[in-house]
């Protein structure tokens, strides 16, 4: 009995390690060297393109290493005139894959779970959303920016992620979770 | 003449036949004690198959004469000893040494677990089976709760962390089966893995002598134990099901033990749990639901020299989280502390949607041991742990279905444990361990890894001594020494390792060399050596009363999450740093307890006073900026702290169908280095049970519980002001700020029912939150977003077979 004893007991030892080790052995195949941190899903880039006919002015934000790590930088290729009418188009990318990703296409994809949203301290600038989603409602990559008199200010440019669709246009009454939120100092002259 | 001739030869003739026979050996013997060698006297022996008797004299020393050969079946019996049977085949004169046990509380650990503690000297608490199927559809992390001084980090309401005396985590050991779990801390919501319908018992030993199990207990710990059965034919079972308005889910647990006389036995258990939606009194929790999948089984020998016990444990947990907590960035934040209701409200669903965290933990055990005569008992065991953690977040496109955090934590122990106890007063124990432990970040989240990819090593041994000092007072000591080296591969942005951490010229040997962009790959190594002690008393009086004096000196090594960290957690928006030059943190902890063990009026008073250097905590910061907007920084910082508090427990018999239990507790965090209070300290609390119990009538029992919390007015002050674009001006971020007191009251009625031959059939039902109280608790992680759950019905059918 002590013998048969003690010999079970070895070999259930055996196999309960065999089979430790098999678990580690199948579920170490990723345990590669160089798989971690790769294929990030970052938006390291904004960019809103405001054009009226040869006056084309970028307001662009990147932060190429996301979270953490250096703070995003913003560009304003230039001022806004008063008194024009541009069209806006918002574009974000990845830009740490090579060629950047367009992730406005994604957003475009799932346009009924997303919303743009626009304001600006400057009160001579008016923002309105050009385009739907697939429901009819205002998405908000597409938009036209009018401006009035001079003056100078922000702009911020706010993406959220399952808003209430349709809401009364503000983004504090939209709800969901904030995906971009930049902020532009711009200048009308 | 010829008579007397023939009867001669006929007397020969049966002399001969009589010695052909042989019967005329001598079974001669000595009984002493497996134990201590010493021998027993007035045993009795008998000779079954011949019905003849013997009785060990002054020496131990027993004889029977004139014995054939052939086969002998003896049993042994003595007074307060487990008889004995054995079987010799006699085929010469013979001496043989049989050995009794007769130490009544080593048979009890053989036979039936007994009620005595796990530590003799440790200020514990136990919760019993009886209890512990109250909360079977429920988490351990709730049942714990039930104890004077425990109190939980919740992440909604199914994500429950226990915290002892305010310390969770790491700082607490969590021992499932004699198994040192490993899943719950590298963050608030990595709750413990463990289906409480597997277990029997919970002690939770708030004390110091943890020595055996690791050098870290600085909270405690708490010790769940399987059932030991008896050493008999039988099958028995049980069958349990719960059901719940809120939520409208519940629970089904079924167990099946097979023992057999000959010391072997099985045991098979599976539970399955489900949750839809639950609701806080005013709304619906939309997508907070929960699956849960729970199997074990075990078998083993028992006999009281030898024996083995195999487990293996597989829980499967999916935990839906709260909607409405997944936040985008501070603004986002503000709102959610503003607006009093959660911004996603659906109707009721049993989907479990993103976010959500699926879970899986393999646990495998083996034990052997095996008990030298006049010496002790040597266990080693071998164990491992495969713990699969994925979480999911809310993510475009194709990502959807992708986790945002997949690690694997694979944990290899081998230890052993060696039990000298031949003499009466002095008891021994010592050991050693050697543990492995692998961290793989899967990779494909398409995320940075929030714990990078690490191996650690883990080298420790102890020794502990119990000494009777004399019929009313036993010493406990311990020491352990443990070694730890931790070996890890991680990603850091350059910026942060030249500029933000410095750590360029800290830790310049961790540099790889390589450079991917802005990203730098390093191998930050460490190692440690720890020492531990511990020093239990225990002095007991006349009327039940005993006095318990437990000092301990705990060692934590800072854990992966502490020094790697690095990335958002969605649910509570805010991203999480762990810092490279966190040291070892050191506890030194006193704690008293006066005790009177009574069920006419007994109390526990526990006053306990930690202090701890180097105490690692996770504080707000400061704010971050990204795409996103701002972003509240946690950073792991270390401090001085200093916890004091009190545990009160008391219970009265008011008649004899009566009887009241209250518990309180009371707890003072403190932070020393900055002199402000330390972040999430359980608040004050107290709870009252009246029972109504009458065995004659179905053993009715009816239970009304209050349960009071009252605001914590003791917290560090690290709100902020933040910019906020739309509104165009600065916003106040109350992160601090508790909720106030509130108190929850709950009823409880049981029946049981002899149903059928061998088996009964119990019936519970109860009601929680029987007012339907509004209120939110601040030690819940998901408390700025919703309340937490309303009234609940639920009742519980019990079969056992």
């Amino acid at each position: 009995m002590k013998n048969i004893n003690t010999i079970k007991t070895i070999k259930l030892l055996a196999i309960l390690f065999i089979s430790a080790l098999t678990f580690t052995a199948c579920t170490g195949d990723d345990h590669d060297d160089d798989d971690h941190d790769h294929g990030e899903e970052l938006i390291t880039t904004v960019t809103y393109t405001l054009t009226n006919g040869n006056d084309v002015v970028t307001l662009t934000f990147l932060d190429l290493d996301g979270e953490g790590g250096n703070a995003g930088t913003y560009t304003i290729s230039g001022p806004l005139t008063a008194k024009t009418t541009y069209r806006g188009v918002i574009k974000l990318e990845n830009a740490t894959e090579s060629p950047a990703e367009d992730i406005t296409a994604e957003v475009k994809a799932e346009g009924d779970e997303h919303e743009f949203f626009y304001t600006s301290g400057v009160s001579s600038i008016t923002i309105a959303k050009t385009d739907k989603d697939g429901n009819g409602n205002p998405l908000g990559i597409e938009t036209t920016l009018s401006t009035a008199a001079a003056g100078s200010g922000t702009i911020t440019v706010i993406l959220k992620h399952e808003p209430t669709k349709p809401n009364d246009g503000s983004s504090s009454n939209a709800g969901g979770s904030t995906d971009v939120e930049v902020t532009f100092n711009v200048t009308v002259q | 003449m010829t008579k007397l001739f023939w009867f001669c030869v006929f007397a020969v003739c049966i002399v001969t036949n009589t010695i052909a026979q042989d019967c005329v050996y001598t079974f001669k013997g000595k009984i002493t004690d497996f134990h201590d060698n010493t021998t027993i006297i007035d045993a009795s022996v008998h000779i079954i198959n011949l019905n003849k008797y013997a009785t060990t004299n002054e020496k131990g020393v027993f004889e029977f004469t004139n014995l054939c050969s052939g086969k002998l079946i003896i049993e042994v019996k003595h007074v307060a000893c487990e008889p004995k049977r054995i079987t010799i085949n006699l085929t010469k004169n013979l001496f043989k040494e049989i050995l009794l046990e007769h130490h009544l509380e080593e048979l009890n650990e053989v036979v039936v677990n007994s009620n005595i503690k796990t530590e003799v000297t440790s200020i514990e608490q136990s919760i019993k089976k009886n209890v512990i199927e109250r909360f079977t559809d429920k988490s351990l992390g709730d049942a714990l709760k039930t104890i004077s001084g425990v109190s939980s980090l919740n992440t909604g309401n199914s994500i429950v962390k226990p915290m002892i005396h305010g310390l969770h985590s790491s700082r607490l050991l969590l021992i499932s089966n004699n198994v040192r779990m490993f899943d719950q801390e590298w963050g608030d919501e990595h709750a413990p893995n463990i289906d409480i319908n597997a277990s029997d018992r919970i002690d939770v030993i708030k004390g110091a002598n943890t020595l055996k199990f690791g050098s870290d207990a600085i909270g405690g710990m708490i010790f769940i134990k399987p059932k030991k059965y008896a050493i008999k034919d039988s099958l028995f079972g049980s069958s349990l099901l719960s059901f719940n308005s809120n939520g409208l889910g519940g629970n089904i647990n079924s167990e099946i033990i097979k023992t057999y006389k000959s010391g072997f036995y099985g045991k098979l258990q599976m539970s399955y749990k489900q949750f839809g939606d639950f609701n806080a009194p005013n709304y619906n929790l939309t997508n907070s639901g929960l699956k849960s999948l729970n199997s074990s089984f075990r078998f083993g020998y028992n006999s009281f020299e030898e024996g083995f016990d195999a487990y293996y444990s597989y829980v499967n947990n999916e935990f839906a989280i709260l909607q409405s907590s997944h936040i985008g960035n501070v603004n986002d934040l503000v709102e959610a502390i503003n607006n009093k209701e959660p911004r996603v409200l659906d109707g009721f669903s049993y989907t479990i949607n993103n976010p959500r965290q699926s879970i899986e933990h393999h646990l495998g055990k083996v034990e052997a041991y095996k008990r030298f005569k006049g010496f002790g008992k040597l266990t080693v065991q071998y164990d491992f742990q495969i713990n699969r953690r994925k979480e999911f977040d809310l993510r475009r496109g194709e990502l959807k279905n992708t986790p945002v955090i997949d690690l694997r934590l694979f944990t290899n122990s081998l230890q052993s444990d060696l039990q000298i106890d031949y003499t009466d007063n002095l008891k021994i124990n010592t050991g050693i361990l050697a543990r492995y432990q692998q961290n793989d970040a899967v990779s494909g989240t398409g995320t940075r890894a929030l714990i990078p990819d690490f191996d650690k090593y883990e080298f420790g041994f102890y020794t502990i001594a119990n000494y009777n000092l004399n019929e009313t007072t036993e010493i406990n000591a311990g020491l352990r020494y443990d070694y730890s080296s931790i070996k890890a591969r991680k990603w850091y942005n350059v910026s942060d390792w030249n500029t933000t951490y410095n750590y360029d010229t800290l830790f310049p040997e961790f540099e790889t060399g390589t450079i991917d962009g802005t990203r730098i790959l390093t191998n930050p190594e460490f190692s440690f050596h720890n020492i531990s002690t511990s020093l239990g008393l225990v002095k007991k009086f006349e009327n039940n009363l005993s006095l318990l004096f437990n000092y301990g000196l705990a060692s934590r090594v800072p854990n992966p999450s502490e020094l790697f960290s690095d990335g958002l957690h969605h649910s509570a928006a805010r991203i999480e740093t762990g810092l490279l030059t966190i040291d070892k943190e050191i506890a030194n902890k006193f704690a008293v307890s006066l005790e009177r063990n009574n069920d006419r009026f007994g109390f526990v008073i526990s006053p306990y006073f930690k202090s701890i250097n180097n105490f690692v905590q996770l504080i707000p910061t400061g704010i971050t900026t990204t795409i996103r907007g701002a972003f509240p920084v946690w950073e792991y910082n270390q401090v001085n702290a200093q916890l004091f508090g009190i545990d009160i427990d008391v219970n009265k018999r008011i008649s004899n169908h009566f009887n009241y239990k209250g518990s309180f507790s009371w707890l003072k965090g403190t932070n020393t280095t900055n002199d402000i209070p330390l972040i999430h300290m359980p608040a004050t609390n107290f709870s009252n049970r009246i029972s109504y119990i009458n065995d004659d009538l179905n053993q009715l029992s009816i239970n009304l519980t209050q349960k009071t919390i009252l605001q914590q007015n003791r917290y560090p002050n690290y709100n902020f002001n933040t910019f906020n674009a739309i509104q165009q001006q600065n916003v106040f971020v109350d992160i601090s700020s508790t909720p106030p007191t509130y108190s929850l009251f709950g009823l409880n009625t049981s029946v049981v029912f002899k149903a059928f031959n061998k088996g009964s059939i119990k019936l519970d039902f109860t009601i929680e939150n029987l007012f339907n109280v509004s209120y939110r608790e601040h030690l819940n992680r998901l408390r700025y977003f919703a309340d937490e759950v309303g009234r609940n019905f639920n009742l519980k059918i019990k079969i056992n077979y």
